[in-house]
């Protein structure tokens, strides 16, 4: 059946729009330009590609479909099976020898953390031997880490459970900002608070999560991006939250009430704290659109302090990688840009899932870190619109009319635009053990679009 | 050098604004360093390890404003640029601009269900767009030429699964619900559907249709389904003429539909013969090719089949016309199909003609633009095309040519055309009367043009024609009957030739 013609979309020359508006038919004009450069006969054949679009729809409502519960938390030893000399780190695989200063930095004080040295500087030998050391990225044991990401056998994780699957994935405990492990540190002060972490925090946190209803992290994220919160760089809310729901069953749990006093106070007055559930939430439910021939959508940005890498659907565990990027922001006391190492860990996972940068509407506070305004803000989630294929009903923007946030990014569309996903991040020291000296923004190393676009339309059957 | 340290009680501002705050005082003239902060534990250390002293009555609920400078007489400046880093923003518009959409795929969230996407971005980048628009629902039109046809048969097997209809690629010309399209003329609507695999092929047949139906209850066009000039190729095989063609035949306000098309498939001729055999609506068949119709026969059927006769179509200019003034046909062209249609009726009363899009591949034009045979050009072929624009948008082209090929002494009669409608130049005859009159000043070449417009559209056919027939061209609205003229003249030349031998 024909059909009226209800208005037209112009994409491309001027003359053709202007020639149906002098017809008196609504047109909407796109600001078409020409795609990331040699990516037209992959951008053609992925386009065609007859699995795509409902590989992507499949990819995107396994991903929605995924509610994140906190379920337990138990040392890396017991849920991940990680044995003394195993460490897992942020970011695509690296070895030691191309680790960055905040890497090395935090692996040194794991190892000192795990009994292996003494004294973190001499752990520098034991990496660079590698015989009794080996290192993984979290992202290969259903985990992920801020930062340096690393994690020990005996740290505490938080585990995430989709009731559905029973799928899990899993987080270290957020240590605070400052001088601390995940940005590279590793002096006495920062083992000691490891050590109070895994001997009281845990346990203490675990015996709330047993005997509490359990926390459902999504829906604290629901709420906490309408109250300023975009649980990347902003955890203020979500923190509070979280202790609102634990904080009973920690008091009852029958421990000393100082640790319980003294872990409530560290929670309450670390704004990060969330930071590390929303993490492993947003894996978890990325994880559920993993490995679906066809599918365009990236399922993992993660860098580790060296490379920045992203996984795709489509493409299975193939990391595509490329250097590192400096952040633009804001430094801590005499810090500058020459102090900052390169980009680094696994909260970029945040951003995949559409929160973080990409939910900047929601949190205008943030945009200060570039001396940015807030339209900037309300910019920068529109922007991220152009370059995701869905958008999230639960996790909604109540400034841009509740709207939901911008979700599943897809290759193709990064590779069309140009427009890089923007991602909220902490910096940290260029050299060991120097730990954070600032915050700002970044973006992924262009080139690993067009790679993993690449890679796509190789896969495409003929 | 010298330190300033300040508490100030009970001032909060959230660490994100104090280290931009912290920052841009450090940028004020003077000012070794600044940090402006929350007196937390964290910062305390922080402002510590810079070397400055905090009165240890500060609490986390303080503001600490440190600020080492080179000299007691840049506290003033140092202080006030602290307050402006401070003060309030005043916000630079509301809720900001939303920005234009960069994919169809995003300007398409929340459009109409009966929006029609319209694109001509170049053509390695053209089907991706489309798919945007097939995947959400949307029928497209493809005005981008130099798309692969491996790319078109993928995109129109995604919309035919999907019930879209693509128009195009190198669609040059549609009219959809009484709108012009692309290069569509301006006509009155009524009763009759077209398809077309030819865009000047469709402009002929609603040029001609719209000035017989000027009388005529119900003869107009609103619908004209561009299809693609490759669409009834072998590779294609037709797949949107088949979609249009279902669109038509269930829109009851279409009483018969008609195909043009550039010379298609024989197999692929011979399935859609078939297919609009079963359709409830009558088709007629404007197929272009050997021993077949001209386009304006065609629409002399669709008149009688209506139940209508023909006009005579008008030709104006005729005084102006001499003999041939050399034996050879040379034809100019921006329009493909009007080029195959007058090179179809050539081959068939001279014999062998060459062009860059040959009816058989030897008789391919080479670099050569002017050998020693009939020759016929069309100037708006994807070869030279490739980084300019379309000859009905950009004339120059052509223009040089005119004026190379009335020069050369063989040639013995132009015959050219000239495409009005939505999106063509604004004035065309305003170049091309000028050459005309200049190539005729010098010979007294026979020009023929094929005018193809109607009254409506915006170049205003009248004037068009007045001026071309005042620089001596005979103006025709049929390419058929512009193009039996010349082959007449051709031929009283020949015969003169072989009579005095």
């Amino acid at each position: 059946m024909t059909s009226p013609l209800t208005g037209v979309v112009n994409v491309g020359a001027d003359m053709f729009a202007d020639a149906v508006e002098a017809q008196a038919v609504p047109v909407e004009r796109v600001d078409w330009r020409p795609p990331m450069a040699g990516t037209e006969a992959d951008l053609a054949a992925v386009a065609t590609d007859p699995r795509r679009d409902a590989a992507n729809r499949r990819a995107v409502e396994a991903m929605l479909g995924v509610t994140a519960t906190l379920v337990d938390v138990a040392p890396a030893s017991e849920v991940l099976g990680l044995e003394p000399g195993q460490f897992l780190h942020a970011g695509p695989p690296i070895e030691w020898s191309r680790a960055s200063g905040p890497l090395r930095g935090a692996l040194m004080g794991g190892a000192a953390l795990e009994g292996l040295v003494d004294d973190p500087e001499d752990a520098v030998a034991l990496f660079e031997d590698g015989g009794s050391v080996t290192l993984e990225p979290c992202h290969h044991r259903s985990a992920v880490g801020p930062m340096a990401g690393v994690v020990t056998p005996s740290m505490w994780m938080f585990v995430l459970e989709d009731a559905e699957t029973g799928r899990r994935t899993h987080c270290s405990l957020n240590e605070g900002l400052g001088k601390v492990l995940r940005y590279g540190a590793y002096g006495p002060d920062v083992l000691e608070r490891l050590r109070w972490m895994s001997a009281v925090l845990g346990p203490l946190l675990r015996a709330g999560v047993r005997s509490a209803d359990p926390v459902d992290v999504t829906g604290i994220l629901t709420q906490m991006l309408q109250m300023g919160d975009e649980a990347h760089n902003r955890n203020r809310a979500g923190t509070l939250m979280l202790m609102r729901d634990l904080a009973p069953a920690m008091v009852t749990s029958g421990a000393d009430a100082s640790d319980v006093a003294a872990a409530l106070r560290f929670i309450g007055g670390n704004d990060h704290f969330f930071l590390n559930l929303a993490m492993p939430a947003c894996k978890l439910a990325l994880d559920a659109a993993r490995d679906i021939e066809g599918s365009t959508m990236v399922v993992a940005m993660a860098r580790n302090g060296t490379d920045f890498g992203i996984q795709v659907s489509g493409t299975g565990d193939e990391w595509f990688t490329g250097p590192a990027q400096v952040a633009d922001g804001l430094f801590l006391g005499d810090y500058g840009p020459d102090d900052a190492n390169a980009d680094i860990g696994d909260s970029a996972i945040t951003e995949t899932a559409g929160i973080g940068g990409f939910a900047m509407a929601t949190a205008p506070a943030i945009v200060r870190l570039v001396g940015g305004t807030v339209p900037d803000a309300l910019a920068t989630t529109r922007r991220m619109h152009e370059i995701t294929l869905a958008e999230n009903p639960r996790w909604s923007v109540p400034v841009l009319e509740f709207q939901g946030t911008p979700t599943g990014i897809d290759v193709t569309r990064v590779c069309r635009t140009g427009i890089l996903p923007q991602i909220n991040t902490g910096m940290a020291g260029r050299e060991a053990g120097v730990g954070q000296v600032g915050a700002g923004l970044v973006t992924p190393p262009a080139e690993i679009f067009p790679s993993a676009l690449a890679a796509l339309a190789a896969r495409v059957p003929n | 050098m010298k330190d300033h340290v300040e508490i100030r009680r009970g001032a909060y501002a959230d660490s994100v604004a104090l280290l931009q705050v912290s920052r841009s005082v450090q940028g004020t003239p003077g000012v070794e360093a600044a940090q402006v902060a929350m007196a937390t534990g964290l910062n305390l250390e922080v402002l510590a390890g810079m070397g400055f002293m905090v009165p240890p009555e500060a609490s986390a609920n303080d503001m600490v404003v440190a600020l080492r400078l080179a000299d007691d007489t840049v506290l003033p400046a140092a202080l006030a640029a602290v307050d402006a880093a401070l003060a309030p923003r005043r916000p630079t518009s509301g809720a900001g601009e939303v920005a234009p959409p960069r994919t169809t795929a995003a300007a398409l969230r929340g459009a109409g269900e009966g929006d029609l996407v319209l694109v001509s971005v170049p053509g390695a980048s053209a089907v991706v767009e489309a798919v945007d628009a097939v995947e959400a629902g949307h029928d497209v039109m493809l005005f981008s030429d130099n798309v692969p046809v491996d790319q078109e048969v993928a995109l129109k097997r995604l919309a035919a699964d999907r019930g879209r209809l693509v128009m195009g690629p190198d669609c040059g010309t549609a009219v959809v619900d009484g709108v012009g399209l692309g290069f569509a003329n301006a006509v009155r609507p009524g009763r009759i559907g077209l398809v077309a695999a030819s865009g000047t092929g469709c402009q002929q047949l609603l040029a001609l249709l719209h000035h017989a139906g000027a009388d005529l209850e119900g003869v107009g066009v609103r619908w004209a389904l561009g299809v693609g000039g490759r669409d009834l190729s072998a590779p294609v095989g037709g797949l949107a003429t088949r979609e249009a063609l279902r669109r038509l035949d269930a829109d009851p306000d279409v009483d018969l539909v008609v195909v043009v098309s550039k010379p298609p498939a024989p197999e692929v001729a011979d399935a859609l013969a078939a297919d609009a055999e079963a359709l409830g609506t009558p088709v007629e068949l404007g197929l272009l090719g050997p021993g077949q119709r001209d386009l304006t026969t065609v629409a002399e059927a669709a008149l009688a089949r209506l139940g209508h006769d023909s006009p005579q179509w008008p030709v104006h200019g005729a005084d102006n016309t001499g003999p041939a003034v050399g034996p050879l046909l040379r034809g100019l062209f921006v329009g493909g199909t009007l080029c195959d249609e007058s090179m179809l009726m050539a081959t068939q009363a001279l014999g062998p003609v060459r062009s860059n899009i040959p009816l058989a591949p030897e008789l391919a034009l080479g670099d050569d633009l002017l050998p020693d045979t009939h020759t016929m050009v069309d100037f708006g072929d994807d070869a030279l095309t490739q980084g300019r624009a379309h000859p009905m948008i950009d004339p120059t082209l052509r223009l040089e040519q005119v004026a190379a090929t009335a020069a050369d002494e063989r040639t013995g009669v132009l015959l050219l055309d000239v495409v009005l409608g939505h999106g063509a130049e604004p004035d065309p005859a305003a170049l091309l009367a000028p050459a005309i009159e200049a190539a005729r000043a010098r010979r007294p070449i026979p020009v023929l043009v094929s005018l193809v417009g109607t009254d409506l559209d915006p170049q205003d056919l009248d004037r068009q024609r007045d001026a071309l027939v005042a620089a001596g061209a005979e103006v025709h609205l049929s390419n058929a009957g512009a193009t039996r003229r010349a082959l007449d003249l051709i031929a009283a030349t020949t015969a003169g030739e072989g009579s005095t031998r």
